[in-house]
C-alpha cells in the first residue's frame, strides 16, 4: 500500500543540471524568484518563462511530471486571476452592477498567473533536480555563516538529513506492522470516522515505539563513531564549483538585466 | 482434503513498472491437515512473499489460494474470515504489541472475531498457557517484558484466535539457544495437542529437520522441492549450491561415511546420530 510512494520529487537523471552544485542551484532559484517579482512587464516576465522552459529541457524533466506539479495550484492561479481582473483600477472595458473590469486589471491578471506559474514551476525544478541529500548538503553549506553567529545549521541539516533517511525505513515499518494487525484482524478499511481513528491505535503505538528504539539506537552509533557535531567534521562529497556552474549563473544574470530593460521596455509601450 | 491449495500462484511486485519483480512465480502446493510444513529458502527467495498469501494479506497476480477448497479472493468482503483460519506469526512478532497489558494485547485477535467475553477470556488464558506465559506476567506492560517474553506474547495473540494453520515466518531469529528451545518446544506442543496444521519458516536446517515433516524449499520465487525431510536433505549438494545447507550433523555424518565408516549419511538429528554412532561402535568393540 504504502510502497508506491515515492519520497520528495526527486527526479532522478544525469543531465548537467543535475550536477549543478546544489548551492548554486539554491541561489539561483532564489534569485530566479526574486526576478520574477521585480518583472512586471509582459515581455520580461515571457523571459521569466522562457528561462523555466529552457532549464526544463536541458534538465530531461517529462512535461508530464512538470503538468503533476501544478495541478494543485490551478485553483490558486484562477482565484488571483479573478481578483485581480476585478479589483485593480483602471479604464472599465466592461461592467455590471458594482463591479466594473479594467483592461489594466485583465493584463494584471494574465501577468500574475504567469507569474505563480513560473514560480511553482522555477523552484519545483531545484526539488525534480536534486536529491534531498544533496540539498541539505548545500543549505548547510550556504547557511554556515550563520553559524558563527550561534544558529546550529550543522545540527538543523544533520537533523534534515536524518528525517529524510528514516522516511523509507518508517513507511516500510508502518506497512510491516499494518501487515500484522491485519494478520489478527484488526480491521482498516471499513466503519465509521470513529472506528477507522481507533483502528490506527494499534499501528501508531508500535510505530512510535520503534521510532524511538531506532532514534536510541542511531543516537547510540553515532557516538561510537565519535560523532560529536559539525566542528571539524570533514565531508565526503566536496561540493565544488563547476564551469555549468558558472554558465548557468552568467546565463541567470543575463535573464535579470534583460528583465529590468525589458521592464522599462514594457511600460513605455503600454503608456503608448 | 488439503486445508491449503495454490494454483500456479505468481506474484510481481510493482506491476507494470521499472520496477516490477516476480517475488512468487507459478507455486501449486498442498498441504495438509495436521501436517508440520517446514520452509526454507534464502533470503529474497520468495518465502515471505508466499506465506502472506495464504491468509490473503496480499492478492495473487495471478493464480488461486485455496483454503479447505475455498477460493479466498472469490469474495473481497470475507477476506477476514480466512485471516482467522489461518494465523500468521511474522518476524520479530513483538514488535507489533500496542496494549496496555499483555492480556489485553493477546484478546486484540479474539476481539476482532466478534466472539462473547467469556469465549475471549477462555482463549487468552489458554493461548497463554500454551506459550507459557504465567498469571502475573499477563497484567504487567507488554513493554515490560524480556525479549523472549514479548516473542511468546505475540505468538500468543495469533493462537487466541484458534487458526487452523499457525504460520510463523522465523519465530526465533534473534533469541538466545534457551529461548529457542522454548518457543520450539511451544509450537511443537502447540501443534501436538492442538493438531493445528503448522507451517514454520526456518533458517536452522536442525530446527526444520527436526520439528518438520515436509519441507518445502523456495528457490529463486519458485519452488525447488516439497517433500519428506529425508528426500529434501539427501540433496546436500544442490541445496548447498542454492546457498542453503543441511543440519550439521548431516555433514558429520556424510564426512564419516564418506571416510569408511558403516554410518547412514542421510542422519538428520543429533539424537538419531547418537544412536547409530552407538551402534557402530559397539560393532566396533564386539
Amino acid at each position: 500500500m504504502f510502497r508506491d510512494i515515492s519520497i520528495g520529487q526527486y527526479f532522478p537523471g544525469e543531465s548537467s543540471v543535475h550536477r549543478m552544485d546544489p548551492r548554486m542551484k539554491l541561489i539561483l532559484t532564489f534569485s530566479y524568484v526574486v526576478m520574477l517579482f521585480i518583472a512586471f512587464s509582459g515581455p520580461s516576465l515571457l523571459v521569466g518563462a522562457l528561462f523555466v522552459i529552457i532549464a526544463y529541457r536541458v534538465a530531461g524533466i517529462p512535461v508530464r511530471l512538470i503538468l503533476r506539479g501544478i495541478k494543485p495550484i490551478i485553483p490558486i492561479v484562477i482565484i488571483t486571476g479573478i481578483l485581480n481582473m476585478f479589483f485593480v483600477e483602471g479604464k472599465a472595458i466592461f461592467s455590471f452592477w458594482v463591479f466594473s473590469v479594467s483592461a489594466e486589471g485583465v493584463r494584471m491578471a494574465v501577468l500574475m498567473a504567469l507569474r505563480i506559474l513560473c514560480l511553482i514551476a522555477g523552484t519545483a525544478l531545484m526539488t525534480y533536480t536534486t536529491s534531498p541529500i544533496a540539498l541539505t548538503d548545500g543549505i548547510e553549506l550556504l547557511f554556515a555563516p550563520l553559524g558563527r553567529l550561534g544558529a546550529p545549521v550543522h545540527e538543523i541539516a544533520m537533523m534534515m538529513t536524518i528525517t529524510l533517511r528514516f522516511i523509507p525505513t518508517l513507511i516500510e515499518e508502518t506497512d510491516k506492522i499494518m501487515s500484522a494487525q491485519k494478520a489478527r484482524g484488526g480491521d482498516l478499511e471499513s466503519g465509521n470516522f470513529l472506528q477507522r481513528v481507533r483502528a490506527l491505535i494499534p499501528i501508531l503505538i508500535p510505530l512510535f515505539v520503534s521510532a524511538f528504539r531506532r532514534a536510541e539506537e542511531l543516537a547510540l552509533a553515532m557516538e561510537c563513531r565519535c560523532y560529536h557535531g559539525g566542528e571539524g567534521r570533514t565531508r565526503m562529497r566536496i561540493l565544488k564549483f563547476s564551469s555549468a556552474d558558472v554558465y548557468s549563473a552568467l546565463f541567470m544574470a543575463g535573464c535579470v538585466a534583460a528583465v529590468v530593460a525589458l521592464n522599462r521596455l514594457g511600460a513605455a509601450l503600454w503608456a503608448l | 482434503m488439503a486445508i491449503i491449495r495454490t494454483e500456479n500462484l505468481t506474484h510481481i511486485y510493482s506491476k507494470g513498472t521499472v520496477f516490477a519483480e516476480t517475488a512468487v512465480e507459478n507455486v501449486s502446493i498442498e498441504i495438509e491437515k495436521g501436517e508440520f510444513v517446514g520452509v526454507i529458502g534464502h533470503t529474497g527467495s520468495g518465502k515471505s512473499t508466499l506465506i502472506q498469501h495464504l491468509n490473503g494479506l496480499l492478492a495473487p497476480t495471478s493464480g488461486r489460494v485455496l483454503i479447505d477448497g475455498e477460493d479466498i479472493w472469490a469474495n473481497k468482503k470475507d477476506i477476514r474470515r480466512f485471516r482467522f483460519k489461518v494465523g500468521l506469526v511474522f518476524q520479530y512478532p513483538e514488535y507489533q504489541l500496542f496494549e496496555e497489558t499483555v492480556y489485553r494485547d493477546i484478546s486484540f485477535g479474539p476481539k476482532n472475531m466478534n466472539l462473547s467475553p467469556a469465549e475471549i477470556d477462555s482463549r487468552v488464558l489458554e493461548a497463554a498457557a500454551l506459550v507459557g506465559l504465567g498469571g502475573d506476567i499477563l497484567e504487567k506492560s507488554p513493554f515490560e517484558l524480556s525479549g523472549g517474553q514479548k516473542r511468546r506474547a505475540a505468538i500468543a495473540g495469533v493462537v487466541a484466535m484458534r487458526p487452523e494453520v499457525l504460520i510463523l515466518d522465523e519465530p526465533t531469529a534473534g533469541l538466545d539457544p534457551r529461548g529457542r528451545e522454548l518457543i520450539l518446544g511451544e509450537i511443537r506442543r502447540i501443534h501436538e495437542k492442538t493438531g493445528t496444521t503448522i507451517l514454520l519458516v526456518s533458517h536452522s536446517m536442525e530446527d526444520i529437520a527436526r520439528y518438520a515433516g515436509r519441507v518445502l524449499v523456495m528457490n529463486k520465487a519458485r519452488v525447488f522441492c516439497y517433500d519428506t525431510v529425508d528426500a529434501v536433505f539427501s540433496r546436500a549438494e544442490e541445496l548447498e549450491g542454492m546457498g542453503l545447507s543441511v543440519p550439521q550433523i548431516t555433514r558429520v555424518c556424510r564426512e564419516l561415511a564418506g571416510m569408511g565408516y558403516d554410518l547412514d549419511p542421510n542422519t538428520y538429528t543429533v539424537e538419531a546420530a547418537k544412536a547409530r554412532l552407538l551402534t557402530l561402535l559397539g560393532k566396533g568393540e564386539g
